[in-house]
Formats: structure tokens, sequence, C-alpha cells
């Protein structure tokens, strides 16, 4: 019971962790400047990284009080960006005013991977993960 | 205990495949800018460059770079430092690479400024004086302008030069030249037709450094 609640946070400790890993090599080493959006996102995941590892050893359950926060508030910005990428959203309505625009599509893999779809995924998987742990702690 | 284990475990392997991946992506990034540098060599001077020191100097430098740019004016000083130490050795070539907004209007007023053969009082001016016509990474030409008192420019015939097709022409023909040799950032410096490994002017120095000691070789 207590081993798959740490599996469960731990798996969502990787996903901010290869998430974040991602966006620095995006971001430094291949030399892609981050949008408006693009930080507001890093801002809600980078932190999740450390939060999430310190509810990890030893394991506290109460580590969804502090994650989902900033999880849910990573996903919103992230399906604004998508919906923007995806022209749903008229680019007057974004805040981005100069440098990079938000609704400029920077890479593109297999056709339909990009950039905030990846941001978007790992944030609900994120709070999936963390909303189960809520769940089986309440149970 | 196994849970520690697996999270250092994950952990290294995430930083070793993340310096993997850097050290692979950059060791390409090089490998395709020498290509692209070697194929190109003929794009990389052009006759209409301007050009600093001996022609037969052993050591060429083609620099990019953009009058709007930070980094240009701070590199701008050391490049000239770095020709002073080896007198007669190394000649400069500018390429023009405006990117940032509005600088395009600023080197077409650069390239009227060599036609009265004031190009390097110029820059060297609208470098010293930077801060005070670039605003939030944006040019204003109207603001650069106002820095060129003092050097004996005949305004009016700028005025008319700036706005000349052939000039305009000559910013096309940079910036395309730019764009076929990959050149992204400002400055870019290529020496005898190689570019930086990574940028630094340290690495700029060794580049230099190399060039100056094949050329005693041979």
């Amino acid at each position: 019971m207590m081993a798959t609640s740490w599996t469960l946070a731990f798996a969502a400790w990787l996903l901010a962790a290869i998430s974040t890993a991602g966006a620095l090599f995006l971001g430094e080493v291949m030399g892609f400047a981050p949008c408006v959006l693009c930080w507001y996102q890093r801002i809600f995941m980078f932190p999740l990284v450390f939060v999430l590892a310190a509810g990890l050893f030893p394991f506290d359950p109460k580590i969804v009080r502090y994650a989902l926060p900033l999880s849910v508030g990573g996903w919103l910005v992230g399906v604004f960006h998508l919906l923007l990428t995806a022209g749903y959203i008229p680019q007057y309505a974004t805040p981005c005013m100069q440098g990079i625009p938000c609704s400029q599509v920077q890479v593109e893999w297999l056709g339909f991977v990009t950039i905030p779809l990846l941001s978007v995924v790992a944030f609900s998987l994120i709070c999936g993960l963390l909303i189960s742990i809520h769940a089986r702690a309440s149970r | 205990m196994k849970q520690k284990s697996i999270f250092i475990g994950a952990l290294v392997l995430l930083i070793l495949v993340f310096t993997a991946g850097a050290i692979l992506f950059n060791q390409q990034r090089v490998e395709k800018a020498d290509k692209a540098a070697s194929q190109n060599r003929e794009i990389l001077v052009r006759l209409q460059s301007p050009t600093l020191g001996n022609a037969d100097a052993p050591v060429h430098i083609v620099e990019f770079l953009d009058p709007a740019c930070g980094t240009c004016r701070e590199f701008y000083p050391l490049v000239k430092e770095l020709m002073a130490a080896n007198p007669g050795k190394i000649r400069l070539s500018v390429r023009h690479a405006p990117f940032h907004r509005g600088s395009d209007q600023v080197v077409k007023t650069l390239e009227a400024a060599r036609k009265q053969g004031k190009y390097w009082q110029t820059l060297e001016a609208l470098f010293a004086s930077q801060p005070r016509w670039v605003e939030n990474h944006t040019a204003r030409p109207d603001l650069a302008w106002n820095q060129l008192g003092g050097l004996g420019l005949d305004m009016g015939r700028l005025r008319d030069d700036m706005n000349s097709p052939d000039i305009a022409r000559l910013v096309e023909q940079d910036l395309a030249d730019a764009k076929a040799l990959n050149v992204t950032m400002t400055p870019e410096y290529f020496v005898n037709g190689k570019p930086l490994p990574s940028f630094g002017f340290e690495q700029l120095k060794s580049l230099v450094d190399d060039a100056l000691a094949s050329a005693k070789g041979s």
C-alpha cells in the first residue's frame, strides 16, 4: 500500500525531472529561446522536482497538498499555450509582447508533437498520479 | 534501502543522458558549422566587406556583428587588442547581422558612412553610445542618428545614401550569407574560415593563436 503510493510519487517526480531536463536541453543546449508562456510553465515545473523529491524520503502522502497546486497551475498555462498554437485563441489575447511569439511553433516532431503538447501531457500525468495518491491515502 | 537506490539511480541516469546529449549535440553543431563554412568559403568574405589590417596577414578574422548587440560592443575592443598584440599578422573583416529589431537601419547608416570613408569611426561611435540608442533590445535609428555628430560626416549625403538600393542590397546579402553560414547569434567569428567551437573570447584567442602558430610553421 505504502510502497505503491511511493511508486506513484516517484513516477511523478521522474516525469517532472525528465520535463525539466528536456526544457533545459531545448533552451540551453539547442538554443531555443523560451517564450513567455514557456517561462510560466517552467516556473510551475522546476519546483516540482524538488518538492516531490522532498516528499519521497521519508514518504509523505501530504506531498499531494503541496505538489498538486503547482501541477494544476502548470497544466492550465500549458492548455492555454496549446490552444494558442492550435489557433483557437487569437494572438492579441496573449501576454507576449516581445521576443519569441508564443503562437510560433519552434519544434514539431512526427508532425504533431510540439513543446506545449509535451508540457500538457507531462502536467496531466503528474496531476493524475498525485490525485491517485490522494485517493489511496483517503480511502 | 531499495527506494533510495532507485531514486539516486534515476537521478544519475538522467544527468548522464543530459550531459551525453549535450556533448553529442554540440559536436554535431560544430561539425555542421565547419562544413557550412568550408563549403561556403567564397561567401564568407565578400569583396565589399569592410576590412581592417594588413592585406597579406596570415590570419583573417571574419566577424558577423550587429551594431545594436551588447556583446559585440564588449568584444570589439578585445579584437582590436588582439590585432595590436600581433601587428601585421591579423586582418579583420566585418559582416553585418542586424538581428535586433530596427538594427538594419543602423547598418545602412554604417554602410553609408563607409561611402564617406568613415566606417570604423562611425562603428566605434555607435558602440560607444549604444546604451543611448538601444532600448529593450530594440534599435532606435532616430536616436542612433543623433550620436553621429562630431565625426565630420556629410549628413545630407548620408541620408541619401542610406536609402539607396545598392546599400539595401548589401544588407540583404550579408543577412543571406549569415543564414547560409548558420550564423544565428552575434558576434560570430570565423578564423581563417573556421568557426568558434563554442562562444567565448578565450575560444577566439586560442583559434587565432593556432592559426598564428600554423602560419609560422609553414
